[in-house]
């Protein structure tokens, strides 16, 4: 009744298997006419479709363009964050003051969904380029805030003190203690906010974007056509996939300069 | 001591800001009514709701329609999550076979589900729940399968050698054993619940918050919007509460951990 381990071998068998299963029952699903081709095209209609798109303009562009556009606002609104962020959080983690001030109002957003923030962010800053970015920013904020101010509340009193003793002013202090000994944390953070931003992004463009892979998506869903809904999830999945691994590869790169990784 | 200071403090900020709210826009006026809401205008806004309705019902209609919606779907995923969890995280055949399936659809956000779900079910209450129950669902897996496979073995052996039958040793050592865990990630799907039917909302419904959100900015109503952005974090915050009320009084033994 205990399970052992799986040798690797036996791993990807049964992987394939699980594979084999999900994909032979959903083209069974379509080809059998259990349900309408139209709204469940088969895998293979799928993956043709997404070739298509890579030269044929759908909604205004091709799938390059729209993913184009999309990474563009997804790069401006995670970098805002991360500027905003990331010094927020030490100053809070240094300045007692400041964290009393501000943790009861960021606690209080918190509560707030990033996508609620959609007709604001249309409101105050249109639907080209400033609202998408305002949601991205909704999204990627908060981790990358808590992130650093845990870092530097986290750092080791010794070295704190040690500079206290030596004289060092505030602003030497953050920059050059509070700084790098947090690098870690808030690289995990950037990391978690990259995902929420990816994740916002798509939200934002499926109500207020007028390119983009999201916007796409709901032109696709107001013309019925399935497959190229589904090309869309897939390039939405496989570049949030994208940018997780390069981050990862640049987590462990980073980690491992300070002998911390493996 | 330092209790005492930051609750002060706390208060003193909300008081501080409130005045810089009227001070901003009722009184100098520097922001326009047309871009954020006075005070006056937000209290017109939320009485407007509460007694005439607006976007086809008043506030109390639609937070319990999303409430409602929130809840089965949260509930669907929960009921499908945490067993999926609990088997692939005591069959090693499972997790082979699922988690290939898992890391292709994972990687899909909760929210690119909603074009698909418009497709499938409509704008009505059943995309609805279809999407919540995408986005809740990952969670509740996740955790409960990594709650499973952080139990300690000796536990599972002893109870094992005891001749436990299976449901019992389901339901009274796997399951309590990983409850912590399991409890993390009904928080987390909790969250992408709402993040994902405000989302929903938003895009195409006759009811609910997000719906009100969406007249609201046709209507260029910042009020309304105001009135609906914030009916959507006192739920958050409630369901989030009452999910922590169940949590320690299911898990008494475990107070330590649950205290955060």
């Amino acid at each position: 009744m205990m399970d052992r381990p799986l040798k690797s071998r036996e791993t990807i068998a049964w992987g394939f298997a699980g594979l084999g299963c999900f994909l032979g029952v959903w083209t069974l699903l379509t080809v059998s006419g259990l349900v309408p081709r139209q709204f469940l095209p088969t895998p293979l209609d799928v993956v043709a479709r997404i070739i298509e798109l890579l030269t044929t303009p759908f909604a205004g562009a091709t799938l390059p363009q729209h993913l184009a556009s999309s990474f563009g606002r997804y790069i401006v609104g995670v970098s805002l964050a991360a500027l905003v962020g990331i010094p927020t959080g030490l100053l809070m983690g240094w300045f007692r003051l400041l964290d009393d001030i501000l943790a009861p109002i960021f606690e209080a957003l918190r509560f707030i969904a990033p996508i609620a923030w959609v007709p604001f962010a249309a409101l105050w800053f249109g639907t080209g380029i400033g609202g998408p970015v305002m949601i991205i920013f909704a999204g990627a904020f908060p981790p990358c805030l808590i992130n650093a101010y845990r870092g530097a509340r986290f750092v080791d009193p010794r070295l704190i003190e040690a500079s206290r003793m030596l004289g060092t002013s505030h602003l030497r202090t953050i920059v050059e203690i509070l700084l790098p000994a947090s690098v870690p944390s808030i690289v995990a953070g950037l990391r978690v906010a990259a995902g929420l931003g990816w994740q916002s992004l798509v939200g934002a463009e499926l109500i207020v974007a007028a390119t983009g892979v999201g916007f796409m998506m709901v032109q696709a869903q107001a013309n019925v056509s399935t497959p190229t809904v589904m090309a869309g999830m897939i390039a939405i999945g496989a570049a949030g996939m994208l940018i997780d691994v390069l981050l990862r590869q640049g987590e462990a790169l980073i980690l491992r300069r300070r002998g911390l990784g493996p | 001591m330092t209790r005492w200071r930051q609750t002060g403090i706390g208060l003193a900020t909300f008081a501080l800001l409130v005045g810089l709210w009227f001070a901003l826009t009722a009184w100098s006026g520097i922001i326009s009514a047309g871009r954020f809401p006075s005070p006056t205008d937000f209290w017109s806004a939320f009485v407007q709701i509460n007694t005439r309705g607006y976007a086809g019902g008043q506030l109390a209609a639609h937070a319990f329609h999303s409430v409602v919606l929130v809840v089965m779907g949260f509930a669907v995923a929960v009921a499908t999550g945490v067993p999926l969890g609990l088997w692939m995280g005591w069959s090693r055949r499972a997790e082979a076979a699922i988690n290939p399936v898992f890391l292709l659809i994972r990687p899909i956000p909760p929210l690119a589900w909603i074009p698909l779900a418009i497709l499938w079910l409509g704008l009505g209450d059943a995309a609805k729940i279809m999407v919540i129950w995408f986005a809740a669902f990952v969670p509740s897996v996740i955790n409960t399968f990594s709650g499973v496979r952080s139990i300690e073995r000796p536990l599972l052996e002893a109870a094992i050698m005891l001749g436990t039958p299976r449901w019992r040793f389901v339901a009274e050592v796997l399951a309590p054993a990983a409850a912590p865990m399991i409890f993390t990630g009904l928080r987390l799907s909790l969250q992408a619940a709402w993040t994902t039917l405000v989302a929903a909302e938003l895009v195409g419904a006759l009811l609910g918050l997000g719906f009100i959100l969406n007249v609201a900015q046709q209507d260029i109503y910042p009020a309304m919007i105001l009135v609906g952005m914030l009916s959507v974090g006192v739920l958050g915050f409630a369901t989030t509460w009452l999910l922590g009320a169940v949590e320690r009084r299911a898990l008494v033994w475990n107070v330590a951990g649950s205290e955060r």
